[in-house]
């Protein structure tokens, strides 16, 4: 879990790391630590998931990578594993998750989040997930956003 | 928009992750990309001034960070449709919550600090609204490659 001087390294980087030749000295100086200390949390919190990579975020919207869609799949429970990673590793899938059935209304255990520059171009990465898939999966759905009804950001408190 | 500079387009493409944890990382990714400290720095700050990255560094994961989310969905009459969105929306538990084309019409994220609350958070939906809410909760995460090209 995180403690205090984790909490702080979130708010002081939750922007953006500084854009200054050594990034980390920075970041230490704001928290009240050391370099090493800082780049050792860093290593850690990234090795447990907390952190999922370090780099530029895109900005899809900015980048033209406007659509998106929920893909959803019937597949057997003994194969959503070596599924989900098969289908997670491909590139325009932004989210893969396991779920629960909830019949008869919703046959779908697989969710693929996938984006793309149109609504067609998502609409053939799906048909290239279901090709890959075969009879694998039984069913599947894409569901487009029409509307956002609300967006808050992820907030955290120092 | 259609990225033609070399330099931002090498960003971009080449640094969606692993930014080096080392005392000068940008000298030493910028070595991997064929660009000088200076230029590397220069390349994302254009990149983040002109809003085709929405920012740089760390991406983090709040689910990791404690407390708990939970996607639900509700399949809502569309002559209800605005009054129980804002009846939904009216929980601060309530992240995300999108209109999406299915029988099952609206799907919402909860998040909360305690896993209790999410369930008590449905069931206040469910009461107000009269409507059933279906959790739909992560089973199993499975790890993304997906990354932008332009």
């Amino acid at each position: 879990m995180v403690d205090g001087i984790d909490r702080r390294l979130i708010a002081a980087t939750q922007a953006g790391l500084p854009l200054v030749a050594e990034p980390y000295d920075a970041v230490a100086r704001t928290v009240g630590t050391t370099r090493n200390d800082v780049i050792a949390r860093l290593r850690r919190l990234l090795d447990c998931g907390a952190i999922r990579r370090i780099g530029v975020i895109p900005n899809h919207y900015a980048l033209g990578i406007t659509a998106n869609g929920m893909s959803v799949w019937d597949v057997p429970d003994d194969a959503v594993a070596r599924i989900g990673s098969t289908v997670g590793a491909l590139d325009f899938v932004s989210h893969c998750y396991e779920r629960p059935r909830r019949l008869p209304l919703w046959p779908y255990n697989l969710f693929a989040m996938i984006h793309g520059r149109s609504r067609a171009e998502v609409i053939e990465k799906v048909a290239r997930i279901a090709a890959l898939l075969g009879p694998a999966a039984r069913a599947h759905d894409i569901l487009f956003s029409t509307r956002i009804l609300k967006k808050t950001g992820l907030r955290i408190a120092a | 928009m259609q990225i033609t500079d070399p330099t931002e387009k090498a960003i971009i493409n080449g640094l969606q992750g692993g930014f080096p944890l080392t005392p000068r990382p940008f000298r030493d990714a910028g070595a991997e990309l064929g660009l000088s400290e200076g230029e590397l720095i220069e390349g994302v700050a254009h990149l983040v001034e002109t809003g085709q990255a929405s920012r740089f560094g760390p991406l983090w994961n709040a689910e990791q960070l404690g407390g708990d989310v939970c996607l639900a969905a509700m399949a809502v009459p569309p002559g209800q449709f605005d009054k129980v969105a804002a009846q939904v929306n009216a929980h601060p538990e309530v992240a995300h919550n999108y209109e999406r084309m299915h029988a099952l019409n609206m799907w919402f994220v909860i998040s909360a600090e305690r896993s209790e609350r999410i369930a008590q958070v449905i069931a206040q939906i469910e009461r107000e609204t009269g409507l059933e809410v279906y959790p739909m909760p992560k089973l199993r995460e499975f790890f993304v490659g997906f990354r932008v090209e332009v």
